[in-house]
């Protein structure tokens, strides 16, 4: 019962990560209905930037919305430059796009900052409760991941440029007929994802240490626990992604075939159980449509 | 007076395919004018055009400006709303989120949730709805959620496409009859394109009529509806 309940609260602090992750991949989904590949490396990018912030000496404080800010901008520059310019052309080739954009990006990192490790502060403090099963900074990252979710929900729900932007995701035709601007709502899309990976790569890195490839196995697991939820749902994502965590560690656990080197494997898994059983995940809202 | 919309030689094309040969037509201030043709004559085409949804050339003047070539965006918010083909409903929003989707365009704010209930008055279907997934609602109600969206854009001019499309008869009738009134009460002039001549004739003040891209006849509503070959190809009588 102990290892259970120890197995259980190791595995909701490793999928605050995923949550945190899951929730960014559901807010582009949401801006621009694909799911975005290159999404892992945008954040682990932000968290060089704000790195370097850190190493020239800036306090922690100042870093974060800076960071943010920076990101934002270079997720709205994406668009733009790289994005834009593909219209409508078909999935395939928005595909391509974004393994082109992982790969720049990786290199890009890579050449900037190098391929060593290095460790990243947490402004949470060194400790642990509960007997060490979950750190400071993962009750930390935790709380933030819920807070950037109120603020999603309550943006997106009471906000007169939130309605646009949903309206825009679901109709962009239907969304132009009332004067929405499409355009410009696409881009603040991948300007919020752009901010909220940063933030994720933020809190991610302390756990992880952060180097150019920190978030190849994260992204996976945060498009599980985004698929698991349903990537209709910001609140399901994050439930999602705490899920995955809590199995991929039950798994590891109890299921002794399993144990640390198939963890990754359950993801992708999961993923297609879903995919196939509950295309719109556990809280995804199916949309429904009388003619 | 001036027309609200002249349009001269207006061509349009999907690609290659060109649709629209050259069409004449205005729309006065106020009052019904109806675009009347068979099923593919070109008159989506036709309001597609005159919200730059698709390639076109030819002159719009829309209140004395230019507006061929604009995009959607910018001419919806010189006042044309347009309740398009298959009725564009954002099925995953709730129906007062779509109406509020309506008034995007608008920057008078404060005056919006007064129009959201001005719009529950002529249709207090939707009211009971409100809070229901749009997507869920019935046919006609659908149509009137459009119209309402529409109308939260407070237009000058509204473009319908098919608004009987799909509708039981008594549905039709009511909904045509608050149309009759929204365009008198609200000094909207409105545009409507039908297939159900007999019931736009009814309604309308002008008509013209399309055959495979190229107007055919244009007059007054009775001079069209008592004309012999129109009477034979379109009203069945
Ligand atoms: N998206 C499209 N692509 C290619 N051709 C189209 C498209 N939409 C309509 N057409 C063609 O344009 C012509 C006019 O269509 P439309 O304007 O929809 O007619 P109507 O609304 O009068 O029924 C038809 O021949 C139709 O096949
Ligand atoms: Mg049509």
């Amino acid at each position: 019962m102990e290892l259970l309940i120890q197995q259980l609260v190791t595995g909701i602090a490793t999928g605050g990560i995923y949550a945190c992750m899951a929730l960014a991949v559901v807010m582009i989904y949401q801006a621009i209905h694909h799911l975005n590949f290159s999404q892992g490396e945008m954040a682990m990018f932000s968290t060089f930037v704000a790195w370097q912030l850190l190493q020239w000496g800036l306090p922690y404080w100042a870093v974060l919305p800076l960071t943010v800010a920076v990101s934002f901008a270079g997720g709205m520059a994406i668009e733009r430059l790289v994005i834009r310019p593909l219209g409508q052309a078909p999935i395939l080739s928005h595909i391509a796009v974004f393994i082109g954009l992982f790969a720049v990006i990786n290199s890009l990192a890579g050449f900037i900052w190098d391929f060593t490790i290095k460790p990243f502060p947490s402004p949470f403090g060194e400790g642990s409760q509960l007997g060490g099963l979950i750190s400071n900074h993962q009750i930390g990252m935790i709380g933030v991941t819920l807070v950037v979710l109120l603020f999603l929900y309550l943006f997106f729900r009471y906000t007169r440029i939130g309605l646009a932007m949903r309206a825009a995701a679901e109709n962009p035709a239907s969304a132009r007929l009332v004067g929405i601007r499409v355009g410009r709502t696409v881009a603040l899309g991948w300007g919020m994802a752009a901010a909220i990976g940063s933030i994720a790569g933020i809190l991610i890195a302390p756990l992880v240490f952060l180097e150019p490839n920190m978030m190849l196995s994260i992204l996976l697991y945060g498009f599980a626990g985004a698929v698991l939820g349903g990537l209709s749902s910001p609140a399901g994502a994050v439930f999602g992604g705490f899920a995955i965590g809590v199995i991929e560690n039950l798994a590891g656990t109890y299921i002794p075939v399993v144990g640390d080197e198939l963890k990754l494997p359950i993801a992708l898994l999961l993923i297609v159980t879903v995919l196939v059983f509950k295309p719109t995940g556990l809280f995804g809202r199916p949309v429904v449509q009388r003619v | 007076m001036s027309p609200l919309l002249q349009v001269s030689d207006l061509h349009a094309s999907y690609g290659d395919f060109r649709v629209l040969h050259g069409l004449d037509f205005a729309v006065g201030q106020g009052g019904v004018t109806t675009l009347l043709g068979a099923n593919g004559a070109g008159k989506t085409t036709t309001l597609r055009a005159l919200c730059g949804m698709i390639r076109h050339s030819g002159r719009i003047v829309f209140e004395g400006a230019d507006i061929a070539g604009r995009p959607t965006e910018e001419i919806v918010r010189l006042g044309i709303a347009h309740v398009p083909e298959g009725r564009g409903t954002f099925t995953g929003l709730t129906a007062e989120e779509n109406l509020l989707c309506g008034a995007m365009a608008r920057s008078d704010r404060g005056a919006i949730a007064a129009d959201v209930e001005r719009v529950y008055g002529w249709f207090p279907r939707l009211k009971e709805r409100r809070r229901q997934q749009a997507g869920t609602l019935s046919g006609g109600e659908q149509q009137m959620l459009a119209i309402g969206r529409a109308l939260m854009l407070r237009p000058k001019l509204m473009l319908l496409d098919e608004p009987s499309f799909g509708l039981a008869p008594l549905i039709v009738a009511e909904l045509f009859e608050i149309l009759r009134k929204v365009g008198e009460e609200e000094g909207v002039a409105l545009l409507i394109v039908e297939q159900n001549a007999a019931l736009a004739l009814e309604l309308a003040d002008r008509a013209y009529l399309i055959e495979t891209g190229c107007m055919v006849m244009s007059g007054s509503a009775a001079e069209i509806r008592d004309d012999e070959s129109v009477r034979a190809a379109y009203l069945g009588y």
